[in-house]
């Protein structure tokens, strides 16, 4: 069926005004949505990227202890707290740090290098402070190398701690410092520290959430960690116990000891529930610009349907003048359904200039990276198919008018 | 007249419901999403002090030289301790705050109260003045107790009210990290947002803090910091009495500058104690330091999020796409009623009435999209815990300024909206319609 294009773009001139409006709005629109599709995509790739450790089977416990403690005093207590925690039905392991992967509460960031007196760091890192029961804590694989014994790691805290030793890093660290060959027994230099590399382990988070550029280089070094004020105890549940341990374990160790605080809220959580809270930030994002984005589209179905039944209201007449004169049902359809298209396609064009236009805007003002083009054409799609449909409804009633009840309708 | 046109716009408007609906409905999400995000951002951007904000700066000196990595060129932005006793000596700004976050453990006396930790500061005696704290009972330490290792501290709010069930608890002993404290003052509800005075604590939007205690007798009592300190990465030392003489940095300090010459000095005064660290050779690069006021420190440590900043915009672009939305069904339906205006100019009714007649419909529908934007205001903000981490969805409240604000929104809108479609109404020419009918 052959289209006349002409008499529909002539048809258009008519209704400079409304055409431009309608146009105007998908523009708008598209560069919103697409924008929008950008940064959730961005934002869901983010949120959901693996923490490398056995997520599902990990609870935090956030321990303070009472009074003010000399160093020893709190390794004797950390130390207490853990042999009891190990030897605990449902649990695997556990050991204490200053903070956890992918959510923890702080991060120390070490520059590494492969020389000492290298001016700027090879790359970024951060560290965990970890024991020998670190590795079966999380649940990581040793891909090289072996784990620290026992004897390597020194006691540490939040005053005092060793600067030397061996460390075990990350596969994705190894590859950065090393790409060509094996990092085992090399040294990587931690503020001209040499350090001694004795493992590499499956790739796990930093500590940081926001972390992007170097979120899997994470560098253990051998302490014990005992911080004076208290520490976040990591335990490794059996399968399935990991619930009854959240609801159990600051009952437990009170037992072991009053002379603590355990948050009766959030003294002991899951690593999902603490991951959760991390990202919620990023989720509330998702959420709002999708719905956003469905309210923007919808409303902009709207306006289409409500500038459609006008325009064909206002053109009963013509309407009816045209099937009088032999055009058929589908001709009427064809003809309203093409101006439509031809209408959302001059919105989605311009649409596109102000989508990469926002983009640029917004790269400025907000860390955002380029738009890729894709956005731009799926927003582009969804909206001319919106407008098709928008406009259905509308358009069949235009073409279910009888020729006579349209000339007559036409006096008002 | 003009409850006449009111009769006739409530009229039209319910003649065709679907359209009118739709064009409430939008100018509604429209306003209600950008008052939500306006005043969401308006809270994370506020002046947390807007009396004080000029007089406060904070110092910050270069300890690290080229080796700074992690603050992206700048100084740390926080001092060491060393630094913070040497600067302090000079007595010429009218207050000088030094402050690092606390997070202290208590057993109370009370065994019906259930062991807790409370988050709070060590600051120097002139915090209180120079931030404006204001207390329910008693006051601040003096100022001879910051050096003389005074046991008193200082208790906020709801720590009162869950120790003390709010009475005047001033004189009482409360016990902290196995030492017993005497509350000197407690304070009223007070929590300035964002806070700024330690945000390198990237607490900015934490609850109330509900303790204070003298900053030396803190170091005395070798109380570390809650917050982060900042160390070389080759720092060796041990213990406490190394980490307040080492390079490390985890102390703020604050001064109150009276005008424009009392902060050149000061700023000078900075610089110069560089370069004397310079000279003695502890440092062995150019003399770097900064003054910075409460303003530019803020905006320094980007204490606003990013995605405040995202919703706003988006919240913007959804009131313009309505907007235009309104534009194209309003002049849509007056131009349908082109007819009607015809017989009404030809009876005599000039551009004027047909002007005021449009623009009390357009009104009208402004309202009633301001009224149901009100409703869903109240509702998005009420929700924002959906969207924001609780700490921050918490700072905002609707109140009768921002409802007012939202009805304002919703009639400008409809307002702006109406004039295109107004105009060309009153420039129907009513011979050319009425032969057209």
């Amino acid at each position: 069926m052959a289209i006349p294009v002409r008499p529909i773009l002539s048809a258009l001139t008519r209704h400079k005004a409304g055409v431009f409006l309608v146009a105007l709005q998908v523009a708008l629109t598209l560069a919103i949505v697409a924008n929008a599709l950008f940064v959730i995509n961005q934002r869901v790739i983010y949120i959901s990227r693996p923490t490398g450790i056995d997520e599902s089977n990990i609870v935090v416990v956030d321990n303070r202890w009472v009074g003010a403690l000399t160093p020893e005093q709190a390794q004797a207590k950390t130390a207490a707290d853990l042999a009891m925690l190990r030897q605990l039905a449902g649990v695997a392991d556990a050991y204490a740090d200053y903070s956890f992967p992918g959510a923890g509460p702080w991060a120390t960031l070490w520059g590494i290098g492969l020389d000492a007196n290298q001016k700027s760091p090879t790359t970024y890192s951060e560290a965990y402070f970890t024991d020998e029961h670190a590795l079966n804590t999380y649940g990581v694989r040793l891909v090289a190398g072996r784990n620290f014994r026992a004897d390597e790691v020194t006691p540490g805290s939040q005053l005092e701690q060793s600067t030397g030793g061996p460390i075990i890093i990350t596969q994705d660290l190894a590859k950065k410092l090393f790409p060509a060959q094996s990092s085992l027994g090399k040294a990587a230099y931690v503020g001209g520290v040499p350090r001694t590399i004795i493992g590499v382990i499956s790739d796990m988070e930093v500590p940081a959430v926001g972390t992007r550029t170097f979120a899997y280089r994470s560098v253990l070094s051998p302490i014990r960690w005992a911080d004076l004020g208290g520490d976040q105890y990591i335990v490794h549940a059996n399968p399935g116990q990991a619930e009854h341990l959240r609801l159990s374990l600051a009952a437990t160790l009170y037992q072991v000891s009053r002379e603590r605080v355990i948050d009766a809220v959030d003294g002991v959580q899951s690593f999902r529930a603490l991951r959760n809270k991390a990202y919620s930030r990023d989720r509330g994002l998702i959420i709002l610009l999708t719905a956003a984005s469905i309210i923007l589209l919808l409303a902009t179905a709207g306006g289409i349907v409500g500038i459609t039944v006008f325009w064909v209201d206002e053109r009963r007449r013509q309407i009816g003048l045209r099937r009088a004169l032999g055009a058929k049902r589908s001709d009427v359809l064809a003809h309203i359904l093409t101006e439509n298209f031809f209408i959302i396609f001059m919105g989605v064009l311009v649409g596109s200039l102000l989508a990469f236009a926002v983009n640029i805007a917004l790269m400025h003002y907000l860390e955002m990276t380029r738009l890729p083009t894709m956005y731009i054409a799926l927003g582009s799609a969804l909206l001319l198919m919106l407008g098709q449909c928008a406009a259905l409804t509308p358009a069949r009633r235009a073409a279910r008018m009888s020729p006579m009840e349209a000339t007559r309708a036409a006096i008002v | 007249m003009f409850t006449y046109y009111f009769n006739l716009g409530m009229r039209s408007l319910s003649r065709n419901v679907a359209i009118t609906g739709l064009m409430i409905l939008l100018i509604a999400v429209g306003v209600a999403g950008s008052i939500t995000t306006y005043s969401l951002l308006s809270v994370l951007s506020a002046d947390p002090l807007p009396l004080k904000s000029h007089q406060l700066f904070v110092a910050q000196i270069d300890n690290r030289g080229p080796n700074r990595i992690t603050t992206g060129g700048e100084p740390d932005p926080e001092l060491t301790f060393q630094d913070v006793v040497a600067l302090r000596a000079n007595h010429e700004p009218i207050g000088q705050a030094a402050i690092y976050p606390i997070y202290l453990s208590s057993v109370p006396a009370d065994i019906t109260i259930q062991p807790f930790a409370a988050k709070g500061y060590a600051v120097t005696a002139d915090f209180f003045r120079m931030f404006l704290v204001p207390f329910e009972y008693g006051a601040a330490w003096s100022e001879a107790d910051d050096d003389d290792g005074s046991n008193s501290v200082v208790i906020g709010k709801d720590l009162n009210q869950k120790l003390f069930h709010g009475g005047n608890s001033v004189g009482r002993e409360l016990p902290l990290e196995g030492h017993v404290y005497r509350i000197a003052g407690v304070m009223k509800q007070w929590n300035p947002l964002p806070r700024f005075y330690a945000a390198a604590d990237v607490q900015a939007f934490d609850l109330p803090p509900q303790i204070f205690l003298p900053f030396q007798r803190a170091i005395d009592s070798k109380i570390p910091t809650a917050g982060s300190t900042g160390c070389a990465l080759n720092y060796q030392g041990k213990g406490w009495d190394d980490l307040v003489r080492s390079e490390c940095t985890w102390i703020s300090l604050w001064v109150e500058l009276p005008d424009a010459t009392g902060v050149r000095r000061y700023a000078d005064f900075l610089l110069a104690y560089a370069e004397e660290q310079n000279a003695n050779g502890r440092f062995n690069w150019p003399a770097y330091t900064r003054l910075r006021d409460l303003d530019q420190w803020l905006k320094y440590l980007k204490i606003v999020p990013s995605e405040a900043r995202i919703s706003f915009i988006v919240a913007l672009g959804l009131l313009l796409v309505c907007t235009v939305n309104t534009i194209g069904l309003l002049l849509a339906r007056f131009m349908r009623r082109g007819p009607d205006i015809g017989i009404r100019r030809a009876l005599g009714a000039s551009r004027g009435a047909i002007y005021t007649q449009y623009l009390v419909e357009a009104a009208v529908i402004g309202l009633a999209g301001g009224l149901l934007g009100v409703l869903l205001t109240v509702c998005f903000i009420g929700n924002l815990n959906l969207v924001f981490e609780g700490k921050i969805a918490r700072t905002v409240h609707s109140d009768v300024s921002i409802m007012a604000l939202a009805i304002s929104l919703a009639v400008l809108v409809a307002l702006i909206a109406a004039a295109y479609p107004v105009w060309r109404a009153s420039r129907i020419q009513p011979a050319w319609q009425l032969k057209a009918g």
